[in-house]
């Protein structure tokens, strides 16, 4: 049992280092250390096209499609290298996260031609079509029809929660494609462009004022019939593979967010006197334990050999991360006092802090709410009863 | 990345488990709670045919060598069952003082003894504690085993003794207890004569860091056990015309449980590898390991009586016995908010 990395990845961890900080200072300066994921989203198009260029935009990938063929370790240090270097998140993070390796598992050898050359160059950016206004945490209730007419799936019904929708090029969509079906069975998974009259999109304004979902409505949208991803009523099974995807890569990289949210924290608490409460103390200490563990679960989780057993630190860690933010969000505000909620000027902007406080409601709630969390652990993790379907 | 136990850890740990659950049974446990608090044929077991007292220690001075990380992973195993043993007091705080900080000829005298379980040691630290040459006046109200101790590692801030339980000046009150698998004795020095160990501060550092991290792998044993207790118990009890783990409310509190305990296991081995690795986090880690494991121990052993219903609440039920250690653990080297103090000063620059 080691703490660490092996010698070998942290010369990697200053080769990624040297080359981020070295893109920061330089052509990418003017967007160093933006938080907000909707904030110049035209300069962030340009620095995924930047990362593709260097090669350091999917590094996980093979090298045919534009990767490196790193190694898992490789790519948590990457990741973790980004948010240290003060680099703002990906607006392709769907592209890379989840439809690239999708569309590797499951696409066909003209469709992964088509995609992962691009993705990885960061010249097509994704969203995601899942939640429906009906099917939030019961995902397989979806609506939104697809047919297939003369060649083409023609799409009819709304998505909701398409995150960067507004500036993305492709979505990809769950669609109910067998008519009377219900749950899982009968769905099939399509991937749209979505410039085009059939795709309408409205932002929804967040309770901070930011608007980095929308609303995505399909009114005889249309792709060709061989946008489709796996078999016709296979929808289920290629997007719960996608949901599996994601292997802790990234958990180091979010985590240094939380540290630099943490450390801003713990700067306000020691300005304004809020240091010296003892009940104020021991919450930050709280804090900083709850991160350490983040970290130490993380590296637990990454360091599993044995993929076919429950992991308990994977099955737990996303409502560790969300309630652990959601408290920091808490505590943020009880240091700032009644300064945090008040903001200068007049629009309705706010700083770090206060932003963290509002932003971490959504933490608990977006990839499965705490009650769900609860659910997936008690049944997967301790072999509970699952939960009765209803017949509503 | 290998935060993962190394096969040579895996077999002790399934070596230890096996043990305990065999030979720490209930009835064995509460014979020992009727009497002092130790399960002697266990103990004798536990260090002369299993040799795992001296896991911690190292080779050259008679113990097993390896680190805290096995050593966590015998408490975990003994925590697990509330095993009635001295392992906290004898071992990880006497004879890792003991073994850090004594010369070669205190090592060579006390060791043998402690690692065979000939000689149960007890640890006595007194902050206040006056030392006039090597005479020693002061008092600590709660030694772990301390009734059955012939030996005491007698600590003030800054000087660590030996003192023999039967030396004049020395006397032991045994306590009544509320965990009789660890019942405590106030230890009054009067002028005893105490055998200066050569390296205080080294002993009193290296006893510390290794009774926070084992205290702290008993919790997270122990929040373990109460899990899966529970969770078998809400499999075959029926209520409703269902298993009552098919309840939401229910359901959730265990997964609420899963999710202390798997930080818990992140925060005790983090915290003994960050020892034996001599990293500059370990400081930190044994303090965050020490009140998270306790704090989740405590929820666990409380949900554990809730979920049972009547029935945990009965004295023949085991439930008492770990909410008992629970709380015993929360409080003993240091409560919780005394542990996030340390971490506060530390992340607020305040350290001197």
């Amino acid at each position: 049992m080691k703490l660490g990395f092996s010698a070998e990845d942290e010369l990697f961890r200053q080769e990624c280092a040297d080359w981020l900080n070295a893109e920061m200072a330089g052509a990418f300066k003017d967007i160093k250390g933006i938080t907000k994921l909707t904030a110049s989203p035209e300069r962030r198009k340009e620095w995924e096209q930047r990362l593709g260029e260097a090669k350091w935009g999917c590094i996980g990938w093979p090298e045919v499609w534009g990767g490196r063929n790193a190694t898992l370790a490789q790519q948590v240090i990457f990741a973790e290298e980004y948010a240290r270097a003060g680099v703002p998140g990906r607006v392709n993070h769907i592209g890379i996260e989840l439809a690239g390796p999708t569309i590797l598992a499951f696409g066909s050898e003209a469709q992964k031609q088509r995609f992962l050359p691009d993705i990885a160059a960061g010249k097509t950016i994704f969203c995601q079509g899942f939640s429906e206004p009906g099917a939030g945490s019961d995902l397989a209730s979806v609506r939104t029809k697809g047919r297939l007419e003369s060649g083409e799936w023609v799409v009819n019904g709304q998505k909701i929660w398409t995150s960067l929708a507004h500036i993305s090029d492709w979505i990809f969509v769950v669609t109910r494609t067998e008519e009377g079906s219900k749950g899982p069975k009968g769905l099939t998974f399509l991937m749209m462009e979505i410039d085009q009259p059939g795709i309408d999109i409205r932002g929804i304004t967040q309770i901070n004022g930011d608007a980095e979902f929308n609303e995505t409505f399909f009114t005889d949208a249309r792709c060709p019939a061989d946008s489709m991803i796996g078999a016709v009523g296979e929808g289920w099974k290629i997007a719960m593979g996608l949901l599996a995807f994601e292997r802790g890569v990234s958990t180091l990289g979010q985590q240094m967010g939380f540290r630099n949210e943490l450390d801003e924290v713990i700067a306000a608490a020691k300005a304004n006197g809020a240091a010296r409460d003892p009940l104020i103390r021991q919450r930050l200490a709280k804090a900083e334990i709850g991160l350490r563990l983040m970290r130490y679960g993380a590296l637990r989780m990454l360091s599993a050999t044995d993929h076919s057993k429950i992991d308990g630190a994977a099955l737990t860690y996303k409502i560790q991360w969300a309630t652990w933010r959601r408290s920091l969000g808490e505590l943020a505000m009880d240091v700032l006092g009644q300064g945090g909620e008040v903001t200068e000027g007049n629009e309705y902007e706010w700083d770090t802090l206060p932003n963290l406080f509002l932003y971490s409601r959504a933490d608990t709630i977006y990839g499965g709410t705490n009650q769900i969390q609860r659910n997936l652990i008690a049944e997967r993790g301790l072999g509970m009863p699952r939960e009765p379907r209803g017949d509503v | 990345m290998e935060f993962a136990f190394t096969e040579e850890q895996q077999m002790i740990g399934e070596t230890a488990r096996a043990f305990f659950a065999e030979n720490a049974t209930s009835d064995r446990t509460r014979k020992a709670m009727a009497a002092d608090g130790i399960d002697r044929p266990l103990w004798k077991a536990f260090c002369e045919e299993l040799g795992l007292s001296g896991i911690g220690i190292p080779e050259s001075t008679g113990g097993a060598g390896l680190g805290l990380v096995e050593l966590a992973i015998i408490a975990e195993a003994a925590g697990a069952q509330v095993a009635a043993l001295p392992m906290l007091g004898s071992l990880a705080l006497s004879a890792q003082a003991v073994a850090s900080g004594g010369s070669a000829e205190q090592k060579a005298a006390y060791l043998p003894s402690l690692l065979s379980g000939e000689i149960i040691a007890g640890y006595v630290h007194d902050a206040a504690l006056s030392a006039e040459g090597n005479s020693l006046t002061g008092a600590a109200g709660f030694v772990a085993h301390g009734g059955s101790a012939q030996l005491f590692v007698v600590t003030s801030n800054s000087g660590a003794w030996l003192v023999a339980a039967d030396a004049p000046g020395v006397t032991v009150t045994v306590l009544t207890t509320m965990d009789q698998t660890r019942p405590y004795a106030r230890v009054t020095l009067a002028g005893a004569q105490g055998e200066p160990l050569a390296d205080p501060a080294v002993a009193i550092a290296a006893a510390h860091r290794a009774g926070f991290v084992s205290v702290a792998a008993e919790a997270l044993g122990g929040a373990q056990a109460c899990l899966d207790r529970t969770v078998a118990y809400a499999r075959e009890r029926v209520q409703f015309g269902r298993a009552i783990g098919s309840f939401q409310a229910y359901k959730h509190r265990l997964a609420d449980m899963m999710i202390e305990i798997e930080q818990a296991r992140s925060a005790v081995y983090w915290a003994a590898c960050a020892v034996d690795e001599g990293s500059d986090e370990a400081e930190l880690a044994v303090h965050a390991a020490k009140c998270f494991a306790a704090d989740t121990y405590f929820m666990c052993a409380g949900n554990m009586i809730q979920l049972h219903g009547g029935i945990g609440f009965t004295w023949e039920h085991e439930a008492h016995l770990f909410f008992k250690r629970a709380r015993a653990i929360q409080t003993m080297l240091g409560d919780g908010a005394w542990h996030r103090e340390q971490i506060a000063v530390e992340i607020l620059g305040e350290a001197a």
